[in-house]
């Protein structure tokens, strides 16, 4: 078993399908009385949040306590990363107090790969920067199998802006390594200009070229950094073939053909620059209405990492359709991280 | 698993028409001891215990014409001995539809010795509901206990020295139906 999460190219098929397989006995938990395990006891689970977020940490934390591991929770704002401590130092003070994993989101693409080199437990990436989110990819792969049975040759569309998503490249990576097929799908200043060498290990690692020292300084990843010779953590480099891999600038045009749709928000916050003309025209040409989830197959799914831009990416009514499995998501989102702490932390260290 | 080794002496204990005899006798024996097997449940400790489950259910359907609701407990959660080894798989646990609370539960295993398997397995029921009684059935008791827990039902006990092991096979996970004793020279 593999050590840390730090990326969905960590996972090769066997171990994804383990976890996969493992989230779906930690889904029975969910309906029992007695929600705990005794598996976890005496680990700690620190969950180090430079980043807000909602669903994903309250996830982590509902995972990691249904295993009874004991959780830290930790998140930049009062902190003393306000007083100006580094990363490095962060990481110092949670290895003095022992922790077994530490659950890391980031703004910094490859935070997650740098700390690993400085604890000694295990690091699990809950999101860095514009860079990866695999546990995500993993819930939402856990979502597409057990409504639709499969994921060997599902067709995947994922509508918004990639270039700006971690969802999206965490998912490419770990839904071609299961057999599914992908189409991006967006504007054409929202997907990146060459997708296959956006997803090579190289330009995966930018940010770890601005990890000045040991200082992680956030929000400077986004800058036109040369990508390291050999990033830091990085065992080998994941082949994606181009054929599983697809771009259309038309989103009812790929419809048709879709197993499952997934709708990624606007992501105002990265976004400096205009990189479509109005919010309106937008959802008009690339939201998700009832007309164009019409032209669906009718087996087809609709998903959303959340959290929603309701009637910008996505229409109300598409969101609350019996197609749609966004609170799903959620409920599986406990169950794949529990997989995930059960796997890196059940077994001897 | 099961492949054996050439250094090693292997002993059958149990052939394929004798381990169908003990089943028979143990699905006897349950019949017996809880007056005709009601409000009774079966649950088979993956990965052999479970087929074992089915097949004592089997047997008390055709001897009596009761149909015995069967099912599976995965104790790898509860195991004391994760952080000794690698991490494990985990098996399957599916409770009979009408779940186990105020039942008489009977736990299936196939190889009963330290008895570590069947702590967790109790750990494990505590925390899916209440049963009125827990019983145990083994194929195979080959001693060395280390926790105060024994069998209700055994198939054959077995005499064995601590270097040795038991391997049970069965039709439905290796193809055929044997226990052996290996690793005796020593």
């Amino acid at each position: 078993m593999i050590k840390h999460l730090r990326s969905a190219a960590d996972l090769d098929a066997a171990t994804a399908t383990l976890i996969l397989d493992t989230a779906g006995e930690m889904a029975a938990l969910a309906g029992r009385e007695v929600k705990k395990l005794p598996t976890l006891r005496g680990r700690t689970v620190v969950n180090l949040f430079y980043e807000d977020s909602t669903r994903t940490r309250i996830s982590f934390e509902a995972a990691a306590k249904r295993l009874s591991a004991d959780v830290i929770n930790f998140s930049a704002k009062g902190s003393s990363v306000s007083k100006g401590e580094s990363l490095k130092d962060t990481a110092l003070t949670l290895q003095a107090m022992g922790a077994d994993a530490v659950v890391i989101r980031h703004s910094a693409s490859g935070a997650p790969h740098r700390l690993a080199s400085w604890v000694d437990g295990s690091v699990i990436n809950a999101g860095d920067g514009t860079h990866e989110h695999p546990t995500q990819a993993l819930l939402d792969a856990y979502t597409m199998r057990s409504r639709l049975g499969r994921l060997a040759g599902l067709k995947v569309a994922i509508v918004g802006d990639v270039l700006h998503s971690r969802v999206a490249r965490s998912n490419v990576l770990l839904l071609t390594t299961l057999g599914a097929s992908v189409t991006l799908v967006g504007p054409p200043t929202l997907i990146p200009n060459d997708v296959a060498a956006a997803l090579s290990p190289a330009t995966e690692l930018t940010g770890s070229a601005s990890l000045r020292g040991d200082r992680l300084i956030p929000g400077e990843m986004a800058g036109g950094f040369p990508p390291p010779a050999n990033p830091a953590g990085v065992e080998k480099p994941t082949a994606i073939s181009p054929a599983a891999i697809a771009v259309s600038y038309d989103l009812d045009s790929v419809l048709p053909d879709m197993d499952v749709v997934m709708m990624l928000r606007v992501q105002t916050e990265r976004m400096q620059d205009s990189y479509f003309p109005s919010a309106r025209e937008y959802s008009r040409r690339y939201g998700l209405d009832l007309a164009r989830m019409r032209k669906l197959p009718e087996h087809a799914i609709v998903m959303h990492p959340g959290p929603m831009n309701r009637g910008m990416e996505i229409a109300p009514e598409v969101a609350d359709s019996s197609r749609s499995t966004i609170v799903e998501q959620v409920a599986n989102g406990v169950s794949a991280r529990m997989a995930v702490l059960y796997l890196l932390l059940g077994g001897k260290a | 698993m099961a492949s054996p080794r050439a250094d090693t002496t292997s002993k059958i204990i149990l052939s394929g028409s004798d381990l169908h005899r003990v089943v028979d006798r143990i699905a006897h024996q349950i019949l017996e001891k809880t007056s005709g097997a009601t409000g009774t449940v079966l649950l088979g400790i993956p990965t052999r215990g479970v087929p074992l489950a089915q097949r004592l259910a089997a047997r008390i359907h055709a001897f009596e014409g009761i149909d015995v609701p069967v099912g599976s407990l995965d104790i790898t959660l509860y195991r004391d001995d994760l952080r000794l080894h690698a991490t494990r798989a985990l098996g399957k646990t599916e409770l009979p539809g009408g779940g186990i609370d105020g039942r008489r539960v009977i736990l299936v295993d196939d190889v009963l010795y330290s008895g570590r398997t069947v702590r967790a397995a109790l750990d494990a029921l505590n925390d899916v509901g209440r049963p009125q009684s827990v019983q145990l059935a083994v194929l195979v008791d080959r001693g060395h206990r280390q926790l105060p827990i024994r069998a209700d039902y055994v198939g054959k006990n077995i005499p064995t020295a601590l270097y040795e092991s038991v391997r049970v096979s069965l039709t439905e996970t290796d193809g055929l139906d044997e226990v052996k004793l290996t690793g005796g020279e020593k």
